[in-house]
Parts: structure tokens; sequence; C-alpha cells
């Protein structure tokens, strides 16, 4: 049932670093977040690591498991042969903060340019309505834990800190393409899609979806029509002329 | 000292929910505002919340008003409950609801594009707003969007580990002792902070890490709960911990994590080992008028409400609990100790997956059960804490001015026990009523408040206890021992002589945790943030063991072994913690603040 595996956990801060060796018990059922924890309680105290509801809801405790970018709390451990080692890195588009935390900073920042949410009138009786097939497009989306291991992924950042400044991420695109599908929303914002969080810089390679825990299609359902709705707006003047006198375009 | 100073007018600590609500209305309200929170922005417990947000709303069954919703409340809190917050609750969630959809947020619909509502245990009309069974995430994400949009300050993953309190001059009223801010320390380097605020909200929510078996995180260590007695407030309730029904039990690293009361209202069901719906043997007097005697009256009543009563599946949390724990001890249970939890064999595949995705998930990865196909194990966890600071109900206010607290941490609301959906609304109808009286509060006092320097440097010296000491015990291994001994002694059934166990050990455990000592230096150090977060642990602890061995009767989260009835003299008096001079915890009883004839009425015209 239980056994010895061996871990090697990277273990540093912004100093420089290196991957610790460690042998520690492993049962039955458990995941990579419950060896960490066993390591904290008896080998390492001081082992940063974040995490909260240990069941894939909070989006807390992502980092890189033998390279890709994982939560840790569901990694089963029985995925690994019992001989394997399993090394676990911090998140490596982010700078760190000390052993498997980094600083995601770059993500607050990033939602906080986005335009809110600006909703129409409610109805006469103090109602918004709206049908269930209109809501599910952009329900998808408002599934997002924040786990920013499509952040984590996309090659546009992962190892090129300058395209930062001019690139939202595929967390911050379909948040774009969440408002852009909002039945109440009226704001348009294809135009700070492509200038302000560059749209232009994703060549679709869906690597975020692949490794979305949530299971969202950022790219097929999220980045591709938004992509599409942004050249439409460039190029249909009909459209331009909507939002010009401030009316919502119907796509 | 190197210290870091802001100075505001409103200092909300906790980002979730209630904190969240109260920040963004303490804002609109003229204040200053600033949030704090251990951990980053939207990681809060109510991310976690699954179900929904129990508002009568009166989408499905338009029988449905806020005098219903009170009632079922009051009921579900065996009429323990203080009535100004179970009626201001009633009453308002609706509007906190539908004020969320001006946020952004998308509950799932009815046919006519209102916002769907689904049943769960204790509520007579499906009554939940929901989005699937994440409903917490929508409700954090929109608060949390809301609250960037406004431009709030957020201090996240930074705790707070002192309220300060001070003259405070201002209001007409000459000087009075109250707040005048709070101290705490940054996790990502260790160092300190501190901010002068005439108010502080609380809403840290719950205590559940006390608990071997809970479905709470680490940061549920009851910090505010016990950052408020600190400070001279008081706790009322605090015997009143619930258990939930449904935790996962198996494999063990996943016990506790929380199953969705929304499987039972979905319609799944309860089942030993030998295959019996056993709720159907635990019905009690109290709620037998208005529970299914069989099980095809059960079954119609998820269609037809009004001719058929609810399942006995969905009586409220602490009935149901208490059943699991009765059929297991008696031998009907599991093969790992739990009962069985049907909805495969009930509902189809594509309604579950629809309805329950994030279920069929968890059950999938952890624990490799396919919920569509086979039925889930569960048993009881620790869930939520009814007791809490003791509030004025339409301000949230403490004993302590400038102090307010709403969301799990305060007490009152929910009497005895909480049905399920009535915390989301709790946070944001308290929340918003915390916000707006804190920033009252701050206006009427700006400028009234000074940090108390002596206070801060002993804050200081204090936190940094941990590392002065060498050789000391491990952090974990103190937690580790005090979850188990309140599970073991101060769990769902309790009796004198086991609780008289625990409170030995409880003072035992205080020694051990005056004698700490941490590994490492001050930057991220999860090892340090435990020994802080412990003597917060052993305090709540203390209070709800004291209460429980005080309160000589059965009712809704405090089982007695030795007293199992209800006792009608109990039944009109609360228990309030304070903090003793000695620094240990002493109680007192206090009348239950009795309803107008008015409400009362409700209780004999809606029918049962
Ligand atoms: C798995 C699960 C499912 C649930 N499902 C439902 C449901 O369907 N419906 C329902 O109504 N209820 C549900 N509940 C209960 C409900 O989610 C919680 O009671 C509620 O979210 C608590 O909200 P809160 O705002 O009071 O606190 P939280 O959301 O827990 O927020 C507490 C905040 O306080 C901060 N904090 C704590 N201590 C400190 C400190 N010392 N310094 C700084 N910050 C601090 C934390 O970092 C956090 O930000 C569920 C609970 C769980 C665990
Ligand atoms: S599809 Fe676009 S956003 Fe997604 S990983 Fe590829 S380049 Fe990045
Ligand atoms: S889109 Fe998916 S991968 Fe990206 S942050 Fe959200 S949940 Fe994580
Ligand atoms: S701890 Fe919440 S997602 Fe892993």
């Amino acid at each position: 049932m239980s056994y010895d595996a061996t871990f090697r956990v990277w273990r540093g801060d912004a100093t420089g670093g290196d991957l610790q060796t460690f042998t520690v018990e492993v049962n039955e059922g458990e995941v990579v977040l419950d060896v960490i924890h066993r390591l904290q309680a008896s080998q390492a105290g001081d082992l940063a690591v974040r995490w909260n509801c240990k069941a894939g809801k909070c989006g807390s405790c992502s980092a890189e498991v033998n390279g890709r970018p994982r939560l840790l709390c569901m990694t089963r451990m029985s995925t690994f042969a019992e001989t394997e080692t399993v090394t676990i890195t911090p998140l490596r588009a982010f700078p760190v903060i000390r052993d498997l935390v980094t600083d995601v900073s770059y993500n607050y920042v990033k939602a906080a340019q986005i335009p809110a949410f600006t909703p129409g009138p409610r109805d006469a009786d103090g109602a918004h309505r709206m049908q269930q097939v209109d809501v599910e497009r952009s329900q998808e989306f408002r599934k997002c834990i924040e786990c920013w291991l499509c952040q984590d992924t996309c090659h546009v950042i992962r190892d090129h800190e300058e395209n930062k400044a001019a690139f939202a991420g595929p967390r911050f695109l379909i948040r774009l393409a969440e408002l852009d599908m909002h039945p109440l929303d009226v704001l348009d914002r294809r135009e700070d899609a492509q200038d302000q969080f560059g749209l232009g810089y994703c060549n679709i390679t869906k690597c975020c979806s692949e490794v979305c825990p949530e299971g969202i299609h950022l790219t097929d359902n999220g980045i591709i029509p938004l992509k599409e709705r942004v050249a439409d707006r460039r190029f249909d003047p009909l459209t331009w002329l909507g939002s010009r006198i401030g009316r919502r375009p119907r796509s | 000292m190197e210290l870091e100073r802001h100075e505001y007018d409103v200092v909300v600590v906790g980002a979730g929910g209630a904190g969240l609500r109260a920040a963004i209305e303490a804002h609109e309200n003229g204040a200053r505002t600033a949030v704090v929170c251990k951990s980053l922005l939207g990681k809060a417990h109510t991310v976690m919340a699954e179900g929904g947000i129990a508002a009568a709303m009166g989408n499905l069954w338009p029988e449905d008003d806020w005098r219903v919703h009170f009632r079922d409340t009051m009921r579900g809190g065996k009429m323990l409950n203080h009535w100004r917050m179970a009626q201001l609750h009633a009453q308002e969630a609706p509007d906190r609801v539908r004020e969320l959809e001006d946020w952004g947020a998308l509950f799932d619909r009815t046919p006519d594009g209102l916002i769907s509502q689904r049943d769960f245990g204790g509520h007579r009309y499906a009554r939940l707003a929901h989005v699937g069974d994440r409903t917490g995430l929508e409700l954090i994400r929109t608060l949390q969007q809301r609250t960037v949009a406004l431009g709030i300050d957020v201090y996240m993953e930074c705790t707070v580990t002192r309220l300060l309190t001070g003259p405070v001059a201002g209001g007409g009223a000459g000087e009075e002792q109250g707040i005048t801010g709070a101290f705490g320390y940054w996790r990502e380097s260790g160092r300190f902070v501190a901010w002068q605020a005439p108010s502080v909200v609380l809403a840290t929510g719950g205590i559940g890490k006390s608990y071997k078996v809970t479905s709470n995180s680490w940061e549920y260590t009851g910090d505010g709960h016990s950052l408020a007695l600190q400070a001279g407030a008081t706790l009322v309730n605090m015997e009143f911990v619930q258990f939930h029904p449904t935790g996962m039990i198996w494999p063990p690293s996943v016990r506790g994590i929380l199953v969705t009361e929304s499987v039972r209202g979905d319609g799944g069901v309860l089942r030993n080992s030998a295959g019996n719906r056993f709720m159907f043997d635990y019905i009690p007097d109290f709620f037998r008028k208005e529970t299914a005697e069989t099980e095809d009256e059960a079954d119609r009543w998820y269609e037809d409400k009004k001719n058929n009563r609810r399942p006995p599946e969905l009586l409220p949390r602490d009935e149901v609990a208490r059943a699991i724990n009765s059929e297991v001890k008696a031998g009907r249970g599991t093969p790992h100790g739990g009962v069985f939890l049907d909805i495969a064999s009930r509902r189809s595949a594509e309604y579950i997956r629809k309805r329950l995705p994030s279920m069929y998930h968890q059950f999938k990865e952890l624990a490799e059960v396919d919920i569509t196909a086979e039925p889930m194990e569960v048993g009881p966890t620790c869930h939520y804490v009814m007791g809490g600071v003791e509030v004025e109900p339409d301000t949230a206010a403490a004993r302590v001015p400038g102090l307010f607290a709403a969301g799990e941490v305060a007490g009152g609301m929910h009497g005895s026990n909480r049905l399920g959906g009535n915390s989301l609304s709790d946070l944001l109808v308290f929340g918003r009523r915390a916000g707006l009286a804190a920033a009252e509060h701050a206006l009427k006092h700006t400028g009234g408040v000074a940090l108390p320097e002596a206070a801060l440097a002993d804050a200081a010296r204090a936190a940094l206890e941990p590392f002065d000491r060498e050789g000391g015990e491990n952090p974990y291994t103190v937690q580790q021992d005090l979850q188990q001994t309140m599970h073991d002694l101060v769990g769902i059934i309790r009796t004198a002589s086991e609780i008289e166990r625990a409170l030995e050990r409880i003072a035992e455990l205080r020694r051990r945790v005056a004698d700490l000592s941490v590994e490492g230096h001050r930057q991220y150090n999860p090892g340090w943030h435990l020994a802080l977060d412990l003597p917060h642990m052993l305090l709540v602890s203390e209070c709800i063991a004291r209460a429980a061995l005080e309160r000589q009767e059965s009712r809704g989260g405090h089982t007695r072994d030795d007293f199992p009835a209800t006792d009608a003299e109990w039944a009109t008096t609360n228990l309030v913690c304070v903090l003793a001079p000695d620094g240990g915890v002493s109680l007192t009883r206090q009348p239950l603040p009795q309803m107008p004839p008015e409400l009362a009425e409700i209780f004999e015209e809606v029918p049962g």
C-alpha cells in the first residue's frame, strides 16, 4: 500500500536555488500535494507552497510536475511508477518568491486593466432576463479558477518576459471573450483586445487549452471567435459606425 | 522596528464573500477602504462553495417569500437564531443576489430567463440561485472583479495578528475606547505592516482546521474569532459546529472533502450497506409533519411540492449527520466506514454531468469513482461554525466600538444549525450591512485614532518569538494533536467526561505552543505562519469545548450523549464567551432575544 518515493523539489528564492532530493512515504490514493505536506510536516517545515481547497477548485497549488504545469492537488501519485523520481518546480513563467511560490502579480495587473463589466438596464420588473443557451458561452469562461497554468504554458510569455507588457495571456483573452459574449454587457472591447491586450500575439497553438484543469476550450471557444469578431470590426464600416454612436453592435 | 504604515477609514480583514461585499459597500459610502487577506485574491473559502445562494426570489415557486425563508431558517436553527438577523437575511437576500447580476454574475436560468433555483435541505421551496455546482466561484469572482473595478486597495497574502485598540475621539460622545487599527505581516517577506483605521470589519470565516476531518482549508484557523475576543468583544453560540453529512471518506487523503448537498437536492439518496434508504427511520418529531413517509411520496416531491412532502434525505444537516453516524455505529456502514450516496441509479448520466459537473470531476479524479454509474461513499465532515462574534443585527457591530463582523465569523444568524445555501446569502446581506456601518462609524471618527506604539512593538515581538526559541517542538505536530483531540472528544457526539478531557489536553497544548520553535527565516515560511495561527486555534477550541460542556442538552450542531433531548430552558438561553483577565475563556448565560408577535405569527400561518 505505501512505499517510499524519491522527490526532487526546487528550493530557493529570487537569488537562486536548486533541486533537493527527499525520500518520502506515499500512501494509497494520495496526490502530489499530500506528499508535499508530508515533507513540510516531517522534513522541511519551511517549504513554501500555495494551496487552499485541495479539490481543484481554487487554483492555488499550481506548479510544474516533471516539467508540466499541473495542479498539485489534482495530480495523483498513482500516475507515476513507484520507482520514478518526481520532480516539482515552480511555475516557470513567473519570478520565484520562494520554493514553489511565484510572484503572479502580472496576472492581477492585467486583470485590473480590463474595462469592467458594464450592464444594460434591467427589465421593468427589476429582473435581467437571459436564456440559458445565451449565458452558457460566457459561463464556460467563468469556470476559470485562475490557476495561471495557461499563462505559464503560453509560449508568448513563458520564456519571453519582454512580451508581458503587450500581451495579457490566454486567461485574459478569454476574459475579454467572456465579456464580449455576455448577454448583458454593452461595452465594445475589441479594439482594446487587439491593441492593449495583444490578441494578435496568439498564433493559436492551443497549448493553453491542453493544460486547463477546468477543461475550458480557450482557443476554440474563446480566442478564435474573439479574433473573428475583431476582424469583423476592423473591416465592417457599419459595425464601426454602430460603436461610434454608442450602441452595442450585434456582431 | 521596521514597520510599513497605512491609514484608512475602514480595514476589512478577509476577502471572501463577506469581506469583499463589505469593502464594496464601505467604498461606495465614501470610506477609504482596504482589504487584507491571507491568500491571493479570489482564493478564499467562498470560492469552494458549491450548491448555491438561498434567496426567496420565487422564480420557480411564486408561493415562496421572505416569510417562508425566515421560518425555514429559524426552524433549521432550532429556533435559537437571532430573529432579527434571520429576518433581515430573508428579506434582503433576493436583492443581494440580483445586484450580483449587475456586476457580471451569470446564474443558471429558468425557462423564462430568470435566475434558476434549486432544492436544498430544510428549504421548503427550490430556493438556491446557482451556477452548476460552482456557485461560490461565481460569487467570489463577481465580487473580486467589482472590487478591482472600484480600485479598492487589496493587501493579499498578508495576515493580521492583532487588532489595535485605544482612545477614539470624535463622534460627539467624547472619548471612548475602541478600534484604532490592525497589525500584521506579509507572508511573502515576513515584514510587518500596520493599518491605522477607526473601523475594522472582521470577515475571516471559520474554524474547521481545528478538526481532523474537515471540508475547510488551512485558512480556517479561527483568527477572527480569536482577534475579536482579544480585543474585548464576545462570541456567541460557540458550541454549535456543523458537521456536513456528506464528506468524501475514501481514499484517506481526500477524507473530509465536501460532497455538495445538491446531490441530494437533485435526487440523490442515502443508503446503508443493506441497500435501505435509512433516513426514513430517523425523522424527528419536530420535522415529521413536513417530511415524506414513503419513498414514493419522497420521489414525487421533486416535481410536485404542493401535494407531497420533502424526502428525509433533505432534513437539516444535523439530523442527517447524526443518522449516518448511527448507521455506521450499528454496523451498517460501507467498507470504508460511511454510507452510500446514490444518484447514479436515479438520474441520467447526462443530467448528473450537467447539474453536478465538479462533483463528477472530483470523484473521477480523486477517487476513481464514476458517480453516473456507481454510488459514492460519504460520511460526516466538520464544515461550518454557527458560533461567532456577537453582533448588533442591523449594523453587524461587535461590542467594541469600531469593530464589525460579518459572514461565518459572526454568530447568531444561524442559531444551532445553518441551512445549506444560507451562508452565501448571509455573506452578502451582512457583509453589506457591516461595510455600511463601518463607513459611517469611520467617517464620524476620521483623524480621531492613533496607532498605539507600545502595542505595535509588543505585537512584533510576539510574532518573532518562535524564531528565538531553539530545539522546541514542531508546529505541525501540535496542530495534528489538536485536530485529533477535537475530532475525538468534541466532535459530533459529545459527553461531559470527554469534553473535560479535551479541556485538559487543550491546556497542555497551550503549554506546548508556548515552547514551539520554527526552522528557516521570515520569508514565505509556512511553519512560522502555522506557529502564529495555533494560539488562535487553541483559544477558539477552548470556547467550543467550554460552551459544549455547559449546554446540557442536544440541539442542532451540538449533540450530548448524556443529555440527548432538547431542553425548554436552554431553548431561550445563549452562551456567550469573553476573555477572562488570566487569558482563559469565561462563559455567561444570556437570554435569547425574543421575536415580536408579528414574526411569531409566521410560524402558525405558514403551513408546515
Ligand atoms: C466545500 C464547501 C462548500 C460550501 N458550499 C456552500 C454552499 O453551497 N452554499 C452556502 O451558502 N455555503 C456554502 N459553504 C459555506 C460557505 O462557503 C462559507 O461559510 C463562506 O464562504 C464563508 O465566507 P466568508 O466570507 O465568511 O469567509 P471566507 O470566504 O472563508 O473568507 C475568509 C477570508 O478571511 C481571510 N483571513 C482569515 N484570517 C485572516 C487573518 N488573520 N488576516 C487576514 N486575512 C484573514 C482569508 O484569507 C479569507 O480571505 C461551503 C463551504 C465549503 C467549505
Ligand atoms: S493558443 Fe494562443 S494563447 Fe493559447 S498558448 Fe497558444 S499562443 Fe498562447
Ligand atoms: S483558463 Fe484554465 S488554465 Fe487558465 S487560469 Fe483559468 S482555469 Fe487555469
Ligand atoms: S489547492 Fe485548490 S486547486 Fe489545488
